[in-house]
């Protein structure tokens, strides 16, 4: 791998930058490999990069039906956080976090982290109770959190219309908190994959599951049967699609998520908002354009656009709340397909199928989990038995019933 | 927009319906004599397919009532509303031939 610095940066300019090398091969699909994972975004290349770094394991295909990091990584607003609410979920997001806070030293790739603090807006007492709640449960489990008043709030954003149809009362605030480059996440994580010798096959559909006796013993593909004795299925909002080639049956829903970006400004938002209640989502990425996230769309859906009403009571939201932006132009819009579990939680472990592993139902969030999730996804399928932080994050507790409810958490209402 | 036709009041626009989820998951009766296997089947596990769902459907600003709804997951498109209790579209074969 060309190490990125800034002395390779100067002695590339002395060849008119024509040294630079391909960041990952593209090779040929192995016909075996020790582990397979399907889906190179985020989470797929987190899980594979912490496998070969962390445990050993070299012998890696990622495989992915389109290009790498094309689905959900490249579709959402990129905040990252782990101010959630029960203890399960913020110590596994606020591991995340941790990795988040070296992740650009760690790849040796800017992935432009930048803690510039998430606010959760409160529009009502009952809200303002459930954020001294979460801030007070946060603050137990060493996350750092704060309560916010309106004034508090003015500071920062002098020119957020407090006295709104539903008024502002407070947020929570996280100062660690902040966004990161989604599409350099990805790049990253290839680019260190390969490295270690991972081999990154896109426009490589898996189309079945390969059993035997009830355990998993390869992927068939567009390009033949691939042989492999783990698999993890690391697919977001295709989860339940693949999980049916294993005969299996999950407890999750596809919905579109959509997002917007507006045209470029100079730099006005230094912090990131979100509002549950109305479904608005905030921030400046540093290119300059507002990034703008809605709720999901009520109805299940594979289709990677959303619907008119849904993005129009979003921007509803952010001009009541913001009416200098009232005639900001959007530049582009889009929809993603999250993979919605019943408590908003994510499911990442075992199966009943052996050596068949799942890393799933993140929804609307996955993103600020990307190398937490890979972490600990490493771990189980290295070990072949959760981590202690994906312990409750099983696909068991939908039968058990130790369900770990973060739907006022999660931020989006599902 | 989504034109979404009520089996009682004809084509309306999407703004007026709530959306119930997946359809013809029946209510076990003998709840009791069920194992955490099977309730757990039946509270959580979707079949959340690619193509086309069978799915419930409520005309919420409308006249209120519930209805059934086959759509495509894809394409968005309904195939088929009937009201609750009528025999659905004859064969799924059928719908995708509706839906061309």
């Amino acid at each position: 791998m060309q190490k990125f610095s800034i002395w390779s940066l100067l002695k590339n300019s002395m060849t008119y930058h024509e040294g630079w090398q391909r960041q990952w091969r593209s090779p040929r699909p192995k016909s075996e490999y020790d582990v397979i994972v399907v889906g190179a975004g985020g989470h797929g290349l987190a899980t594979a990069y912490y496998l070969a770094k962390e445990h050993g394991v070299r012998n890696i295909g990622v495989i992915e039906r389109g290009w790498l990091g094309g689905g959900n990584t490249a579709r959402n607003t990129t905040i990252v956080r782990s101010n959630y609410l029960w203890d399960e979920a913020t110590l596994l997001y606020e591991k995340s976090m941790k990795l988040w806070e070296h992740l650009s030293q760690e790849l040796n790739y800017n992935v432009m982290f930048s803690q510039r603090g998430v606010m959760n807006l409160g529009h009502s007492l009952q809200d303002m109770r459930d954020i001294e709640r979460r801030v007070s449960a946060n603050r137990l489990n060493g996350v750092d959190a704060k309560v916010l008043s309106p004034a508090d709030i003015q500071q920062m954003l002098p020119f957020i219309n407090l006295n709104t149809r539903y008024p502002i009362m407070g947020a929570s605030y996280q100062p660690r908190a902040g966004v990161a480059r989604h599409d350099a996440v990805a790049w990253g994580f290839a680019r260190a994959c390969d490295a270690l010798g991972v081999d990154l096959i896109q426009n490589c559909e898996v189309t079945g599951i390969c059993r035997e006796e009830g355990a998993v013993t390869g992927v068939q593909t567009r390009e033949g049967v691939i042989r492999a004795k783990k698999v993890a299925l690391v697919a977001a909002g295709h989860s339940s699609v693949l999980a049916q080639m294993a005969g299996l049956r999950l407890p999750i829903e596809s919905h579109p998520l959509q997002a917007l970006v507006s045209e470029p400004l100079k730099p006005i938002f230094p912090t990131v908002v979100m509002s549950n209640a109305i479904h608005a989502y905030i921030s400046q990425s540093d290119k300059g354009d507002l990034v703008i996230g809605a709720g999901i769309d009520a109805y299940t859906g594979y289709g990677q656009r959303g619907s008119y009403p849904v993005i129009e009571q979003t921007l509803q939201a952010i001009v009541e709340m913001f009416p200098i932006f009232s005639r900001v132009r959007m530049n582009r819009q889009w929809g993603g397909i999250v993979d919605v579990s019943p408590d908003a939680s994510p499911i990442i472990g075992l199966t009943p199928v052996k050596g068949l592993y799942i890393n799933c139902g993140w929804g609307t969030g996955g993103f600020k989990a990307t190398p937490g999730s890979g972490w600990v996804m490493a771990h189980t399928i290295a070990h072949n038995r959760p981590h202690a932080l994906n312990e409750a994050f099983s696909l068991d507790r939908f039968y058990s019933g130790h369900l770990i409810d973060e739907h006022g958490a999660a931020a989006v209402a599902h | 927009m989504l034109e979404i036709e009520c089996p009682w009041c004809g084509k309306r626009a999407e703004i007026e319906f709530s959306y119930g989820g997946e359809g013809g998951i029946a209510r076990p009766t003998q709840t009791e004599q069920m194992s955490d296997a099977q309730w757990g089947d039946y509270v959580f596990m979707r079949s959340n397919p690619k193509g086309l769902h069978h799915e419930q459907w409520r005309h919420t600003s409308g006249c209120g009532r519930w209805f059934s709804a086959l759509r495509d997951t894809v394409s968005y498109r309904f195939a088929a509303t009937w009201k609750v209790g009528e025999a659905g579209p004859q064969s799924m074969s059928q719908s995708k031939e509706n839906l061309k």
